[in-house]
């Protein structure tokens, strides 16, 4: 079959997939008095379209920060304008102001489901596509539409976007700057990135790589000559982007310090705890380091809010830096979508104020690696998937999840085999594992495979446990933390195997030219 | 897209593949038929024998076989751990969420049968064409025909029906007759239509093709039947596996003296010539041929347009339909029309055999030429034409033309079991995706022969996308929606009938006029 045909059915597959998840339930649906994100979205709409720009950002009596005030950059503000703008001509009911808290009806679930779908197929999937054709391995013509199946069937993104209820936007330009990146085309690329980082703040999460690696390809090209025309260029075009984009708010300071303000509340304490969607009890358990380590220390109680920050600033920053000082002495490509993951993870396990959410953007980066490493990718993507099970068992979507995940590790199973790649080699640890150890990997590739379907057992007992069980009264967060600590668990693991790819990396492959 | 080394991994994979859809699709609008079945849960669950086919405290009254009134029987009783109320009678319209759960996961489930039926079906297909690429394989592609059927899945996981394993079982037993074991393959159609009678459409092609090559256990030199070498023992044994399960499945209700009521339940000629929606056969061309002529004597003051009964200018929307110009049909005309076009079919498999491939031809033409001429025909009879089909489709490409043709049209004409605002996309997308698919994977099959379809059938088919962008999208927002809803209903069926019915002659003409060319003119 040709490889266009192919494509498509991919993408059907994925689409229709998609709005099979839509049907079911959504974040907050009939929950009052705050709902859940899907009235969050309702609500940027409901405040965009009917009052002046002036007053997005701001307190005021139409327009109350303390009821899912905007806290996302202006590109999401002004996409939720243009959703407003489209939802009065349908009905005015669903943006009228005050009136329309809360609204929730078929009709108008259709209409927001139709918006996601609608931005998923114009921003995200295209660039899929193109990232996938743009692989070098496309030589035989399925790998393409199996690469691009199994990044489109990736559930995490999946039952967030369309059953939980989010843009996939971010993440769509995100990759679109990868993908220009990946071309040579580094304006464009800087200015996709930008876009992305205008839509959600989040999207620093994977800045320094991008950073390091456009800085890296100007010290390349020589800082006297060539290289500091494309740094300038570069400067240019975020300078450009970020004013055009911003531009509505540039008129005073105190609307820039506002939104900024909005964007980064650093008052919220180390892990996100949710503020508005539960009143009663249960910050949320985020996969990461320090909701991991409040198990056994309750670090709110010993550290105060201001050392916090300082402590996970310094934590981020020290792992951060091995893959940033590497990406930017020997930028490449194949180094640049490592270092997105790692840094992305580094972020989700030790920042500030982290959502579960989150993990989505680390999960990006590792999709476009999927065809280098399929059997680490599709880990950490159903560990990843995993992870959202708390969430997503509030929203009540447990079935599209018990589905969607078995699918995509039956579609990567059936497409990469990644049973059988569990070598050290297809691992890309070879330059590492030759520094001795050469009997004891020998069984190296047994080991990964049962650790491998361990985890999986283990994810998959919790999953069951935590959709059946009640939780034993005194420790009603009992599961939702298991699942935490279990998915932090893999995540530091992943965390250390990345690093060790992208630093003993480059070596090998010089020696391999050379030979 | 499996390319599982080796053996049936890309089997399994296709096949769990489709399962995770289903499941998906659990939230999905279901129908009526939804209710029928939890309704016959509750009547034999809670009633006995003698009260199944008299219950009528819901208006779906049981009216299937006894097979599968027993199916429901021990469907109920594990049903009741799900939960209770839904067995009970009186509750009409009852669908909690663990109601709606069990009954889309009986489904699901009974439809292992399916996937293994359609394993079986993939066996029988000489996969000689060598080819290096998984995706080439002629098994491979019946596979995704079969178990990705997009009809099957909309009208089984969405509308709500058992179909699958019905549909398995048929399929069952074609294969056993494609391995030559005839008894298993009898008995499993014998079981069939005491599950759902509907199959007694094809039953003229089982009873001829056992006859022709079980019964007589050898032919002339020339090919033409050798009398003499008929077997007693295999009618007997034949007959034998034939009355046992009638007797099994009848037999019960015989004893109480039921079976006239049985019987008027399993045949409904009550109800009208063509189902609320038309299906796109003959009769809806003859209708609309009907109502164009009313129309066209109306404007030319031939007919008295007080005279006119009022509802035929609501048609397609009314059971009865009353004919102004045109004859009405009776349903013992209906019944010799499809016997007269069966006939032919039948004759060819008599005559002219050619072991499985003319069994399957015939099967396909009894199908085809009931759903064209029957009496209160469903559009969703078709799939009995085209899941056979797919078994011809990938062995010549001139099969493959047509059956993408009628699988085109005929799904098409499905769409409106679906007609609520959340499941357009998903049937859109899912039909594009097999017509994609059906039409990408025969297209390189057969890429060394003369393309699949003329440019008339190209044409044809190309305009099914605006009929569906007019129907779907322009027309609800026009006035005429108020006054003419049946328009776009109409519009489809007999657009679809078109195309159904050009498929039916065009697969009769080839199964004519192969081999013996002389055969065409005595028709």
């Amino acid at each position: 079959m040709e490889k266009w045909s192919l494509m498509t059915i991919a993408v059907l597959l994925a689409l229709t997939v998609r709005w099979a998840v839509s049907l079911g339930s959504y974040s907050g649906a009939g929950k009052p008095p705050m709902y859940g994100d899907y009235e969050a979205q309702r609500h940027w709409q409901e405040i965009t379209y009917n009052l002046p720009i002036r007053q997005w950002y701001f307190n005021t009596s139409d327009n109350n920060l303390l009821y899912w005030g905007l806290d996302y950059p202006p590109l999401t503000a002004y996409h939720s304008f243009v959703c407003a703008y489209i939802a009065k001509l349908i009905n005015p009911d669903w943006v009228a102001l005050h009136t329309s808290r809360g609204y929730e009806s078929q009709p108008h679930k259709l209409f927001m489901r139709t918006t996601v779908f609608v931005a998923d197929l114009l921003v995200y999937i295209p660039a899929v596509i193109l990232y996938c054709f743009s692989l070098k391995e496309t030589s035989a013509k399925k790998k393409a539409s199996t690469c691009a199946l199994c990044i489109l069937l990736y559930p995490g993104l999946i039952l967030i976007d369309h059953g939980h209820f989010q843009y996939p936007l971010s993440l769509g330009l995100a990759l679109w700057a990868v993908l220009c990146l990946s071309h040579d085309w580094d304006l464009l690329g800087s200015m996709a990135f930008c876009l992305a980082l205008n839509y959600k703040q989040m999207e620093l999460y994977h800045s320094l790589p991008f950073f390091c690696y456009l800085l890296g390809k100007c010290f390349k090209k020589g800082l006297k000559g060539k290289g500091l025309v494309l740094l300038a260029k570069l400067a240019g075009t975020v300078l450009v982007s970020f004013a055009a984009c911003w531009l509505p708010f540039g008129t005073d300071v105190e609307q820039i310090m506002q939104v900024l303000r909005r964007l980064f509340p650093i008052d919220r304490g180390l892990f996100e705890a949710c503020m508005f969607s539960s009143p009663t009890h249960c910050p949320d358990k985020v996969a990461n380091i320090w909701c991991s380590l409040s198990v056994l220390i309750k670090i709110k109680n010993v550290i105060s809010p201001r050392t916090q920050l300082k402590l996970s600033f310094a934590v981020t920053f020290l792992s951060l830096l091995p893959a940033c000082i590497k990406l930017t002495v020997q930028p490449s490509l194949r180094g640049f979508k490592f270092a997105l993951v790692s840094c992305a993870l580094s972020f989700f396990l030790f920042s500030f104020q982290v959502h579960e959410k989150s993990i989505l953007l680390v999960s990006l980066p590792v999709c476009l690696i999927i065809n280098e490493i399929p059997f680490m990718a599709t880990w950490f993507l159903l560990v990843s998937t995993f992870s959202l099970l708390p969430l997503l068992l509030k929203d009540e979507l447990l079935l599209p999840y018990a589905v969607t995940a078995p699918a995509f590790l039956a579609v990567c199973l059936a497409s990469f085999s990644i049973l059988e790649k569990t070598s050290a080699e297809d691992l890309q640890l070879k330059a590492f594992s030759l520094k001795g150890y050469m009997s004891w990997f020998k069984s190296f590739p047994r080991i990964v495979r049962s650790l491998f379907l361990l985890s999986l057992s283990l994810m998959g007992v919790l999953s069951v446990l935590s959709a059946a069980l009640p939780p034993p009264q005194r420790l009603p967060d009992l599961f939702p933390l298991a699942v935490a600590v279990v998915s932090c668990l893999h995540f530091l693991l992943f965390l250390v195997y990345f690093n060790i790819v992208i630093l003993w990396d480059s070596k090998n492959r010089g020696q391999k030219k050379i030979s | 897209r499996a390319m599982a080394a080796g053996g049936r991994g890309w089997f399994r994979a296709l096949a769990l593949g489709v399962s995770f859809l289903k499941c998906l699709l659990i939230p999905a609008y279901y129908s009526t038929d939804f209710e029928v079945h939890r309704n016959w849960l509750a009547i034999t669950h809670n009633l006995p024998l003698s009260q199944w086919y008299y219950e009528a405290t819901s208006e779906w009254t049981l009216d299937y076989p006894p097979f599968f009134a027993w199916f429901e029987y021990v469907l109920s009783h594990i049903a009741k751990y799900f939960d209770p109320q839904m067995l009970v009678v009186e509750n009409l319209n009852y669908a909690s969420r663990a109601t709606i759960f069990f009954q889309r996961l009986s489904v699901i489930f009974t439809d292992t049968l399916f996937i293994y039926a359609v394993h079986e079906c993939c066996r029988c297909v000489n996969g000689k064409r060598a080819a290096k690429d998984i995706l080439e394989k002629p098994t491979f592609i019946l596979a995704v025909l079969l178990l990705w059927n997009f009809g099957l899945l909309i009208v089984d996981h969405i509308h709500f029906q058992y179909n699958g394993f019905l549909f398995g079982l048929m399929l069952l037993s074609v294969a056993r007759l494609c391995q030559k074991r005839y008894l298993e393959g009898a008995l499993l159609f014998a079981v069939l239509l005491h599950f759902k009678h509907i199959y007694v459409y094809v039953a003229p092609a089982y009873g001829i093709y056992l006859l022709r090559s079980y019964c007589f256990t050898a032919n002339n030199a020339d090919g033409s039947l050798k009398w003499r070498s008929f077997s007693v023992l295999h009618v007997t044994l034949l007959g034998l596996i034939v009355c046992l399960v009638s007797a099994l499945s009848l037999g019960p209700f015989l004893v109480l003296g039921q079976l006239p009521q049985v019987m008027s339940r399993l045949f409904p000629f009550k109800r009208g010539l063509c189902h609320a929606y038309w299906a796109p056969n003959f009769w809806a061309l003859y209708n609309a041929m009907d109502k164009a002529l009313t129309i066209l004597g109306l404007k030319c003051n031939f007919l008295d347009g007080t005279k006119i009964p009022k509802a035929s200018m609501t048609g397609g929307l009314v059971q009865e339909f009353q004919h102004t110009v045109l004859p009405s049909v009776t349903p013992l005309a209906t019944l010799i029309c499809t016997f007269i076009a069966i006939l032919p079919s039948v004759f060819c498999l008599w005559f002219k055999p050619q072991g499985p491939r003319g069994f399957l031809q015939c099967l396909v033409l009894c199908a085809l030429s009931s759903f064209m001429f029957g009496w209160h025909v469903h559009e969703k009879a078709i799939l009995l034409a085209i899941l056979p089909l797919s078994l011809l489709s990938i062995q010549r490409a001139k099969d493959a033309g047509i059956y993408l043709i009628l699988a085109t049209t005929g799904h098409f004409s499905l769409f409106p079991l679906l007609f609520t605002t959340p499941e357009l996309p998903i049937k859109i997308l899912l039909m594009l995706l097999f017509t994609v698919y059906s039409f990408s994977s025969l297209k390189s099959l057969f890429r060394r022969e003369k393309p699949l379809l003329n440019w008339l059938e190209t044409i044809y088919l190309i305009l099914l996308v605006p009929l569906e962008i007019f129907c779907e999208i322009i027309f609800p927002l026009t006035p005429w929606k108020r006054h003419f809803p049946f328009v776009p209903l109409l519009l489809t069926s007999v657009y679809c009938a078109l195309g159904i019915t050009y498929a039916w002659l065009k697969l009769y003409v080839s199964v004519l006029t192969e081999r013996i060319p002389v055969r065409q003119k005595a028709e």
